[in-house]
């Protein structure tokens, strides 16, 4: 009976995915609460999304890869449609056009893209893995740059450069020649040089993104600005020394020394209270959700599914290693959260979403090669 | 999965045709992809790894850094200033203490538009044009970011009205400070003096002397009278909280707090009660009356009219009211009794007689005829009695206060015996009084005139001039502490006090006092029968001479001399009160002592432009020293009332 009911536990859903999930889960709510100082409204808030969130994986787990690849241009084309949407029709906030009002509330496309993209570029390898040639990747080279440069034009910087990246491990794992990579890993220091030199810069991105850049490099150039988030992050880190300064113990994070400590910069909390062993333990957990997720993808019998699979993977340590190397100060401050961590659902939801992609490529690996 | 990756690809139809080869590169595509899955492992582990090298080095090598500026960032040291210590006079009469109010403080740099501000704030808590002149003053004076009052001493009422509209002023709020009050007002202001805000020239300094860390926190220094010369003992020392704070500044909570220790109370020798009275006294003139008690130098009464009051000072001062102080012709500001140098007239006289004494000179033991002018190197020296006072000698001098006496003793002595033996009595140098600012008048000298004079034709001493300095005119001029002190120390028979106006200063905690200057500073090598001579020629001053009639039917014994301070020379002219402008009237002096066998107070009085010693500045010391010795006070006297100068001019 109980080994039944396992059974059917185990048919949709991956055991260690979900085994680690909960884990971080765990460490989040903790975090939480002593982020948001010892708001349980708030820490309840994040368990009800944690719920939905899991209960999301859930279906996105039990749907067949089949069925994902059929939805895969559909879901993109839309999110195209909404991205222009928002070009036109946009809700602007901060001076960025991210939303559309959708009367009850807002989307963000964008959010739909970190999804759409990756199973769009790996249904259409996929859809190719016969007779694959150079001129595929020109086309996946488009299919990508199309979500991307819209999401730059709103501007958010930080969401076109993961989106990205997901798209690029997709064409990555598809196969993109060495040379090409080299290649673009040389454009992209050529654009970090002209970044990192401002008045190119301003020509090319939005003065803000450029000064987030230059902070980086220089944080004292402006202490109570931008570099201000990256000095106190790298304080309450440091402080934090070998074993931390003890959970709700952090002074840092309770003297709202850490701006958007409950976000994008709980890992300041998390380095300040649990120490130098605490973020080993913490990278030790996101090196098994991504190694589980490459073990999916190595397993996988469709291209579609390797794909898939490696792509979130290795999105999921770009969220982990830009939010923990911005906060830490060795990356610019891009609006990252802090993946299954940070406060907020739609990071939450989306992630979870991905890993329900994970798990339905884990269940039909037998189906397929059958 | 491809095949093989795009560029560098062998053609396609090749690969497609050769159908042996599918299994082959399907394989094939498998390690390609095992290489990128390998390379990802890679690319993820190096990345982790700068991480983890980041942690190691923020966290473990760093640690002790960022240690210390998280301490730094979280913990605030907020200054608390101690409350400063309590002046009283010799009674408990408190003369100046502090007390809690509510001030509205603006902090003008967080302001867009004061005016408006201060418009919209009126509406609630009414702000006077004074109120605004003050704090325009306030904010020329003060740094950008220093929070400053705009109304002192807010009601009860305006308080509540103010907190329920406060959320409409950001950069605006309200505070409670410890405000310095002087309760007398303008009695005894320049003894007491005031505190100010602390200005640029005090916090030089300040730093100049390492006492800069003590006044963190601190808003107010002493600026003038006791408040100044006492400044060390009244400000306490500086404590303070450790105080946890966010990073918007707010303190968060105390960690630890060192209290400050409140600053010394002060018991002054001063009796405000004399004080008040001879303040009174001067009924609006201006002038100047300092008493002391010779048995320890303690100051009785230090009064410098017209005063002002010290109260304005506190919390800055309004620019009318300072215009109105620093422009007055009777200079309410400058304190008389110990800046105000005046030639003594022949109040000298007492000491020249003194010195004559002790010195043995001939003339002592003559008597001489006091033709009414002493011929001398061809300059007639006029007697101020026409026709002169006939036969004169050594006693009978101080009782009429003969000038062709003291011309000729002047001559005996020559100058440097006089200016030797004046020194000893602190002429033309600083009582050192404990108190600030004190001015050391003028003992002429061939060397004082040497230094004092750049043109040689003048740096040379005329034998003439000695005998001016005979009947305390010419270069001499003294400040009426200076003639008090002397004249303390002449009933004291030679035995010097410095003369002081705290006696003890209080631990407010303890209660131990510790007074200021008991032992004498200095004995003089005086034969006591010289001094004894001295002062029975005073007494008969007050019993037969010129202070006669003024000390009628006094209730004790005393001692006294009048003087005539030339403020306009006549150049011969008949001097005519009435007929020349106040301001060159002469100055009216007197010196006394009573009662005669034991003293108990030692004074000098000086009646700026109030003629004939006898006339003014006598009356006043009689009045101090009835109210002194018998408690009685005088009658009110009104200001228009006060006695004319004789029209038959007498000598002093």
């Amino acid at each position: 009976m109980i080994k039944q009911l396992w059974q059917r536990f185990k048919q949709p859903i991956d055991p260690w995915l979900l085994l680690f999930t909960l884990l971080v889960f765990l460490i989040s709510a903790v975090l939480l609460y002593s982020a948001s100082n010892q708001d349980t409204e708030r820490v309840s808030d994040k368990m009800t999304f944690m719920g939905i969130s899991l209960a999301l994986m859930w279906c996105v787990a039990s749907i067949r890869q089949q069925t994902w690849m059929r939805l895969a241009l559909p879901a993109y084309v839309t999110g195209v449609v909404l991205l222009l949407a928002v070009e036109f029709f946009g809700v602007t906030s901060h001076g960025a056009t991210r939303w559309l009002n959708v009367g009850i509330t807002r989307i963000q496309p964008s959010e739909l893209m970190r999804i759409a993209l990756p199973l769009m570029l790996a249904w259409y390898f996929h859809h190719h893995e016969a007779h694959l040639d150079w001129r595929h990747f020109v086309v996946a080279a488009l299919i990508m740059v199309v979500p991307v440069a819209l999401i730059l034009k709103q501007p958010d910087l930080g969401t076109a450069l993961l989106i990205a990246s997901s798209g690029f491990y997709v064409l990555f794992f598809a196969g993109l020649a060495w040379r090409v990579i080299g290649l673009g890993i040389i454009a992209f220091g050529v654009l970090a040089y002209v970044v990192t030199h401002w008045t190119l810069c301003v020509q090319i991105l939005h003065e803000y993104q450029c000064r987030r850049i230059s902070t980086m490099l220089d944080p004292t150039s402006d202490p109570l600005g931008a570099g201000y988030h990256i000095i106190q992050g790298t304080i309450a880190i440091g402080s934090g020394g070998w074993f931390g300064k003890g959970w709700l113990a952090g002074t840092q994070t309770h003297l709202d020394f850490i701006p958007e400590r409950t976000t994008d910069f709980i890992f300041a909390v998390y380095g300040e209270e649990f120490g130098l062993i605490g973020n080993v333990a913490l990278i030790g957990l996101y090196l098994l959700v991504i190694g589980r997720g490459l073990l999916i993808s190595h397993a996988a019998s469709t291209t579609f599914g390797r794909l898939l699979a490696g792509s979130i993977a290795l999105n999921f340590f770009t969220y982990a290693f830009v939010n923990m190397g911005m906060v830490s100060g060795i990356l610019p401050v891009v609006g990252v959260p802090l993946p299954l961590i940070s406060y907020g659902g739609t990071s939450m939801v989306s992630i979870l979403a991905s890993f329900g992609l994970l798990m339905s490529v884990q269940r039909d690996r037998k189906l397929m090669k059958g | 999965m491809s095949r093989r990756p795009m560029f560098g690809a062998p053609p396609r139809g090749k690969t497609r045709r050769n159908s042996s080869n599918e299994l082959k590169n399907g394989r094939a595509e498998r390690s390609a992809y095992e290489l990128r899955l390998v390379t990802a492992v890679l690319f993820v582990l190096i990345l982790f790894g700068v991480l983890l090298a980041r942690f190691v080095w923020l966290q473990g090598i760093q640690h002790d850094k960022y240690m210390t500026l998280a301490e730094a960032n979280r913990i605030s040291l907020v200054p608390v200033p101690p409350s400063r210590g309590i002046i009283r006079d010799r009674n408990g009469e408190i003369l100046a203490h502090n007390y809690s109010a509510y001030t509205l403080e603006v902090v003008p740099a967080r302001i867009a538009d004061l005016d408006t501000l201060i418009t919209e704030l009126n509406q609630i808590v009414p702000i006077t044009p004074k109120d605004r002149r003050r704090f325009k003053k306030l904010q020329e004076e003060s740094k950008e970011f220093e929070s400053l009052p705009i109304k002192t001493r807010l009601t009860d009422a305006e308080v509540a009205r103010f907190a329920a509209s406060s959320y409409r002023f950001p950069g605006v709020e309200i505070k409670a400070r410890l405000f310095r009050h002087y309760p007398q007002g303008e009695v005894g202001s320049h003894l007491v003096g005031y505190i100010g805000r602390i200005n640029d020239r005090d916090l030089t300094e300040l730093e100049k002397n390492g006492m800069l860390a003590n006044y963190r926190g601190s808003e107010h220094i002493g600026k003038i009278g006791i408040e100044a010369s006492y400044e060390r003992y009244l400000h306490g020392v500086t404590g303070f909280e450790e105080v946890e704070i966010d990073a918007n500044g707010r303190a968060v909570r105390t960690l630890r707090r060192v209290s400050p220790r409140p600053g010394h109370d002060l018991m002054l020798s001063v009796d405000i009660r004399l004080q008040r009275v001879v303040e009174t006294l001067f009924a609006g003139r201006r002038g100047a009356l300092v008493a002391i008690d010779p048995a320890n130098g303690g100051v009785l009464a230090f009064v410098s009219m017209p005063g002002f009051d010290p109260n304005l000072f506190v919390d800055g001062i309004d620019p009318q009211s300072w215009k109105d102080l620093n422009e007055s012709p009777d200079k309410p500001l400058l304190n008389r009794a110990l800046r105000g140098e005046y030639p003594p007239g022949s109040t000298f006289k007492p000491f020249m007689a003194m010195a004559a004494l002790e010195g043995d000179f001939p003339l002592v033991r003559q008597t001489i005829a006091d033709p009414g002018y002493f011929l001398f190197g061809g300059h007639r020296f006029r007697d101020s009695k026409a026709g002169g006072h006939g036969s004169m000698n050594f006693d009978r001098s101080l009782t009429v206060s003969s000038d062709t006496y003291y011309y000729q003793l002047a001559v005996q002595m020559g100058i440097d015996y006089i200016a030797d033996f004046m020194a000893g009595l602190d002429f033309g140098r600083q009582t050192g009084i404990d108190l600030p600012g004190e001015r050391p008048g003028v003992l002429p000298s061939p060397e004082w005139k040497r230094k004092r004079f750049r043109n040689p034709a003048q740096q040379k001493w005329y034998a003439g001039e000695t005998v001016s300095i005979g009947i305390g005119q010419g270069y001499n001029s003294y400040t009426p502490l200076q003639m008090a002190h002397a004249m303390a120390t002449l009933t004291n028979h030679g035995v010097a006090y410095r003369p002081h106006v705290v006696a003890d200063i209080v631990d407010p905690n303890t209660g131990t006092r510790v007074p200021v200057a008991p032992r004498p500073e200095r004995v003089l090598p005086w034969q006591r029968g010289n001094t004894e001579r001295v002062l029975r020629g005073l007494a008969s001053v007050i019993t037969s001479g010129t202070a006669a009639s003024v000390f009628r039917n006094a209730g004790y014994t005393a001692g006294g001399k009048t003087g005539t301070a030339q403020v306009f020379s006549l150049r011969g002219a008949k001097y005519s009160a009435h007929s020349i402008h106040e301001r060159l009237r002469d100055h009216s002096w007197f010196i006394a002592f009573a009662p005669l066998e034991q003293p108990r107070i030692a004074l000098a009085v000086i009646v700026e432009n109030g003629g004939w010693g006898a006339t003014a500045a006598a009356p006043i010391a009689r009045k101090a020293l009835d109210y002194y010795l018998l408690g009685k006070e005088p009658e009110p006297v009104a200001p228009e009332a006060a006695p004319a100068p004789s029209p038959e001019p007498h000598s002093d």
